[in-house]
């Protein structure tokens, strides 16, 4: 799979979720934060990108706790984001 | 490519949409030892249905007394007397049977201390014929639809249902008697169209909530199974049938719940007035959700909304202490400042009325069948869920009735499936030639269309244009423009351009394929909304005001009729609503009040 699949793979997978508010967050993530990512919290990022909503939403409201470092510095990420 | 290079694939029965409907028929489908394919854009447990929390609704009785039929009463009321009795009865019985099915299936309802699947009130259920509010709701807390995709998925896995995941269905095999042989359908890994040759195809793709610029619906809710429908010549019902929120955030949707009110916030017009003073001077901001929608859309119209496109109002909590906006609302406090990058601490949020749930569809009876414009069933098509229109929610849908569609209309599609592919009703009949013509013709447009429109700006644009012209609150003038302009943006979707030609994970082309469902379903709605002339349930018309003669504006007389829309010339045409239920006694009109 070349770049170009591999991120419309990842585009659609963000964008095309069970709730409104996780296409919004992630699919502006994704076009805004996800290319400044070092390696690891790209890495990071899909694998929090593969999880269902409600098992990734209480992590971004701060409702539960990540245990892996690098993935809670990616929610604090999203955490961040401002929708436009 | 042509039609001899498209790979045919057969199955007794192919599903479109793994949501609670597709996931329900499935199990009666793949447990009653057919060859079933369910086809979704997305995995199962990402469907729309896990956004519904509220609960599903059934009269077990269970913290104190209650009836179906009184269930059956309020449905019918709810749906301001559009909705089919036959229909409506079948639902409210059969509810008790379904949700203790999804029990046994390892649905965690929320428990009495005896043991007792817990139940609590909701907005209009009520017992003894609208007497009182009654607990009828079944919940597992606030992640009813989430726990019921998971207890409905795995049930299919044990089953052995086989999932195409990220697969777009594009349109309908029909043959020239019109009996349906199933789809065709692109899988998005590898950019290959396939037909999913079947005696029996169950619709079960959801709403199409995304046709309006707010909404709450999640993206993937872009009407394809009505799209597909309209496409093959099947007439969509009472599509001008919507229900709306009053407060979602502008720009996003992302809803606001009226719990914000309820703690003291305040709607804003422009001018700073709390307007809901001159609407509704006892309630005020704590009206229901059709007045204080329609009140936002008069402010809106009328000159007085906020921002720079004067299209939304405020809604202020900052006179509120901080520490009750933290202890009591912190959730809206983090959506507020992460989707319209507001503290409402500091600042009033941005909000609008925002369509939430489509009451019509592909029309179906109370067996799942699709039924054509007259009346009788297409063979070898069924559809269930948000895409079809049975028709249990008619004008309005009372909340909880939904996750009660989804598992009763589910259940019977699949039933009137393996009834009729064991009668011989329906069985494999030969692909007719050039059954795939109409799609690839539409595929290899989109491939070398140059100079075309771009789809995020025409589907931006169809959005506003519904918006405006066919929201909460409807103007004749408004919706006959907007009949001209979505015309005109039917004639952009016909042109669409993609940069990207390629075959494997081209989302783009996704993209603009969900944008030919979408304008389909803008058309049906518009139109129908046209020329309904009267206010009903969630269709409300300023030109059919509340008077003696038309209490709430509603006009038996002239408009107690289903509305069917034809994609072939955009054309009208009406049915009754049946008015005679299965067992029991007509619930004759009579004005709707709470």
């Amino acid at each position: 799979m070349d770049e170009r699949e591999r991120i419309n793979r990842l585009r659609w997978r963000c964008t095309r979720r069970a709730m409104l508010e996780m296409d919004l967050l992630l699919g502006e993530f994704l076009e805004r934060i996800f290319p400044t990512l070092a390696p690891a919290q790209a890495e990071a990022f899909i694998v929090l990108a593969d999880m269902e909503d409600l098992e990734l939403w209480p992590l971004i409201n701060g409702s539960r706790e990540c245990a892996d470092p690098v993935q809670a510095e990616v929610v604090a990420l999203l955490r961040d984001v401002r929708v436009k | 490519m042509s039609n001899s290079s498209i790979s045919v694939r057969k199955f007794d029965a192919v599903i479109v949409g793994a949501g609670g409907s597709g996931l329900r028929a499935a199990i009666q489908l793949s447990e009653g030892g057919l060859k079933t394919a369910v086809l979704s854009k997305v995995f199962p447990t990402r469907s729309h249905t896990v956004a519904a929390q509220g609960g599903v609704s059934a009269s077990l009785g269970n913290s104190e007394e209650d009836h179906w039929h009184w269930h059956m009463y309020d449905t019918v009321k709810g749906s301001d007397w559009l909705g089919d009795q036959d229909a409506i009865e079948y639902m409210c019985r059969k509810a008790p049977e379904v949700v203790v099915e999804l029990e046994h299936f390892g649905m965690p309802f929320d428990r009495t201390d005896e043991g007792k699947i817990y139940q609590r009130p909701f907005g209009g259920h009520m017992s003894n014929f609208g007497e009182k509010p009654v607990r009828r709701a079944c919940a597992a807390a606030d992640r009813t639809g989430h726990a019921m995709l998971h207890a409905l998925y795995q049930r299919n896995v044990r089953a052995n249902t086989q999932f195409f995941v990220e697969w777009m269905a594009l349109d309908l095999i029909r043959d020239e008697s019109g009996q349906v042989l199933g789809v065709i359908a692109l899988e998005m890994e590898t950019g290959e169209v396939v037909a999913f040759h079947a005696k029996a195809t169950i619709f079960a793709t959801g709403g199409a909530g995304r046709i309006y610029y707010s909404s709450t619906n999640a993206f993937i809710n872009t009407g394809d199974g009505l799209g597909m429908a309209a496409r093959a010549g099947i007439a969509l019902e009472d599509m001008e049938f919507w229900q709306f929120h009053p407060t979602g955030v502008a720009g996003a949707g992302v809803l606001i719940t009226e719990g914000v009110r309820g703690e003291g916030g305040i709607l804003r017009n422009s001018d700073n007035e709390r307007f809901m003073e001159r609407y509704a001077p006892n309630a005020k901001d704590l009206a229901s959700r059709d007045v204080v929608s329609r009140a936002m859309v008069t402010e809106i119209n009328e000159g007085r909304g906020c921002g720079p496109n004067k299209d939304f109002v405020l809604l202020d909590i900052t006179h509120l202490d901080p520490a009750t906006i933290m202890k009591r609302l912190p959730g809206i406090r983090e959506i507020s400042i992460q989707f319209a990058g507001i503290d409402p601490i500091q600042a009033p949020i941005p909000v609008v009325p925002t369509c939430h749930y489509q009451m019509g569809g592909i029309p179906t009876n109370f067996k799942g069948q699709v039924v054509a414009a007259d009346g009788v069933p297409v063979k070898g098509f069924y559809a269930a869920g948000e895409v079809a229109c049975a028709s249990v929610h008619g004008a309005n849908r009372l909340g909880t009735n939904s996750l009660l569609d989804l598992l009763v209309f589910g259940k019977s599609s699949g039933d009137s499936v393996i009834e009729d592919v064991a009668s011989g009703e329906v069985m494999h009949q030969d692909l007719p030639a050039g059954f795939a013509d109409r799609t690839l013709a539409r595929l290899n447009r989109l491939n070398t269309q140059t100079g075309g429109s771009n789809v995020n700006e025409t589907r931006l644009e169809l959005q506003r244009t519904m918006q405006k012209h066919c929201g909460v609150f409807r103007f004749k003038d408004m919706l006959v423009e907007g009949v001209a302009k979505i015309v005109e943006i039917e004639k952009e979707v016909a042109r669409t351009e993609i940069k990207d030609k390629s075959q494997v994970w081209n989302t783009a082309r996704v993209e603009a394929l969900e944008l030919d469902n979408l304008i389909e379903v803008a058309k049906a709605t518009l139109v129908s909304a046209e020329a309904r002339k009267e206010s009903r349930g969630a269709h409300v018309r300023d030109d059919a005001p509340d008077t003696p003669e038309n209490p709430n504006g509603r006009d038996d007389a002239n408009w107690h009729k289903h509305t069917l829309w034809q994609r072939e010339g955009s054309s009208l045409s009406y049915k009754p609503v049946t008015m005679t239920p299965l067992t029991v006694e007509s619930i004759a009109l009579k004005t709707r009040s709470y």
